[in-house]
């Protein structure tokens, strides 16, 4: 039997009474990223009369940029370092937080604080840390004798970037356990127990139950996690702004100087177009893997 | 090995877990703490104590930060933008995240995947030409400038969340409705939109807590000091005066998270499952 007319199932409303909204989303939204990436391939500077179409010029004049370099291997080193720290000591603590200790509610609330506070907020306190006279670390350091004189941190060449990328792991830490800690719980306690009777160790309860059903989640955290860290900007932007000489200058910092400090924004585009190729190939790589793995 | 034995050898394990966490939560949650304790210390003690708790609790800080850094206007304009804001997403994304989730097809996909791939774009690409077109129509340095941005900016995660929502309400009750004679407009306003609220809550607060942390956009539009948010205004004071204002900035940064903490230690357990909500498959 066919519906009876008027009676439509939910949902179907007429597609016209979306487009009101629809449209500006689009206009706002989907077409500067295409005017975006364009603009690239431009040589506009900001309050240009009008804009050339100059093909790759800028990307060219990119590969022979030092700076862009530099800050790309900046950005590789920090986006690697902080997605690898965040997913394994999330790891570490989702499994913690999932073991029925002792006050493990207090604790499950306690360990969001990072996430509740805003970046510019966490660069404030973490230059308050790292504070030569006034920061705990140096303080704690000194007296346990493993410093002899405080470390400028955030000034060194040498501690720079290991110090700004201990915060990008705090920062990210939160969020990425309690998706872990999600994923955790819906694996079915019937499995441990099953294992278990079977005489398991520990280790090999997670290296066979845990790991493998838990993997998709991983691969999602990681490849989420490398996105927003390699576009991160306002952490380091108070930490540092990129300095000393560079050594914290993220490809968002480069591309900030280079758009709104020297009006460059058709180099800029190309720079953000640069990135989204960077990372897009990467994230796809990773998720590859993980389709090859789940074929075999 | 004895009964004893092993028993003796699962506390053991037991404990080193317990540390292990307490080393978690103290590195998570330390530094916070120490931001509230600096901001009650009055400036002498900061650089010379090395103490943790202030010697002589002060409040001067908070109103030094609220006098001279003009915090109280700065939080004024954050939380007018971020309301402002938040209400107009959730009312742009309402219809769509209804569609999305009781319909599909190819638009359906399509949103889908804009969604996930505007993760991917670094904000440079986003923020260069919403500049051009909000400098056309005079929007640069206004917050109607930075609101429409951040409607833009939020919208998709919102549409996730809200979508998530709408589909954990079994359709069998809008279809019930249905066959009863109802409309579509009364299904959605007495049978969905009743059950969706909490959701439209916790999303709408998401969409705040966003935009109230948001930096880079507000950096690079607002350019006026007194249409500046606490953001921009915290971290513009942070290389201008140097090593003396610590105090008031520590006061004026704790000001500035109160809100959010509050709303999170609020909506904590809803923001994770709204998250949650498609993200993770059960």
């Amino acid at each position: 039997m066919t519906r009876r007319s008027g009676m439509q199932s939910p949902g179907h409303v007429p597609l016209w009474l979306f487009l009101p909204t629809l449209i500006p989303v689009f206009l706002l939204s989907v077409l500067p990223l295409f005017q975006g990436i364009w603009l690239g391939f431009t040589d506009y500077t900001l309050g240009a009369p009008e804009q050339r179409f100059i093909f790759f010029d800028n990307f060219s004049r990119m590969f022979k940029d030092s700076q862009f370099w530099g800050s790309f291997q900046v950005g590789a080193i920090w986006t690697f370092s902080v997605t690898a720290g965040v997913v394994v000591s999330g790891m570490g603590l989702a499994l913690l937080l999932n073991a029925k200790l002792p006050l493990q509610g207090l604790a499950r609330v306690l360990v969001l604080i990072p996430w509740a506070i805003p970046p510019i907020i966490k660069g404030v306190i973490w230059r308050l840390v790292y504070h030569p006279q006034a920061g705990f670390l140096n303080n704690g350091l000194v007296s346990a004798g493993v410093l002899s004189e405080p470390i400028d941190w955030l000034n060194s060449f040498t501690w720079s970037l290991p110090a700004v990328i201990l915060v990008g792991i705090w920062t990210g830490l939160p969020q990425a356990t309690v998706v872990l800690l999600a994923g955790l719980q819906t694996i079915p306690d019937e499995l441990y127990e099953a294992a278990a009777l079977d005489g398991a160790s520990s280790w090999a309860l997670f290296r066979f139950i845990t790991f493998p059903l838990l993997l998709p989640v991983i691969m999602a955290t990681t490849a989420l996690e490398f996105m927003w860290q390699f576009n991160s900007f306002g952490l380091v932007y108070t930490l540092t702004e990129g300095g000393p000489a560079g050594t914290t200058r993220l490809p968002m910092l480069f591309a900030y100087e280079e758009a709104f400090r020297f009006g460059n924004l058709a180099y800029a585009s190309a720079l953000g177009t640069a990135m989204v190729i960077v990372v897009g190939a990467l994230v796809l790589y990773t998720v590859r893997g993980q389709i090859a793995q789940e074929r075999s | 090995m004895t009964v004893k034995q092993r028993r003796l050898k699962l506390q053991a394990v037991r404990l080193l877990m317990g540390l292990a966490l307490l080393g978690y939560v103290l590195f998570l949650a330390f530094p916070l703490v120490w931001l509230l304790a600096t901001a009650f210390k009055p400036t002498s003690e900061i650089f010379t104590t090395g103490e943790f708790l202030p010697r002589a609790p002060t409040i001067a800080n908070f109103g030094e930060a609220i006098r001279d850094l003009g915090v109280l206007n700065s939080a004024w304009n954050t939380f007018f933008v971020s309301i402002t804001s938040a209400i107009i997403t959730l009312a742009i994304s309402m219809p769509i995240s209804y569609m999305l989730a009781r319909r599909s097809s190819a638009l359906n996909r399509a949103v889908m995947v804009w969604i996930l791939v505007s993760q991917t774009f670094p904000l440079i690409l986003i923020i260069v030409p919403l500049f051009l077109i909000l400098a056309r129509f005079g929007l640069v340095n206004s917050h109607l400038g930075l609101i429409i941005v951040y409607v833009v900016w939020s919208l998709p995660f919102v549409l996730w969340m809200l979508q998530g929502y709408i589909k954990s309400i079994p359709v069998e009750l809008e279809e019930a409705a249905t066959v009863d004679g109802a409309t579509q407009l009364q299904v959605i306003r007495f049978i969905l939109l009743p059950l969706v609220i909490p959701g439209l809550v916790a999303t709408g607060l998401y969409a705040f807590i966003t935009s109230w942390n948001e930096f880079f956009f507000a950096l690079v539009l607002l350019k006026s000091p007194e249409l500046m948010t606490i953001q921009v205004n915290l971290s513009r004071l942070r290389g201008l005066e140097g090593l003396a204002r610590w105090g008031p900035l520590a006061a004026g940064s704790v000001l500035a998270t109160l809100p959010t903490l509050i709303l999170f230690a609020y909506m904590q357990r809803r923001l994770v499952s709204g998250m949650l909500a498609g993200g993770v498959k059960t």
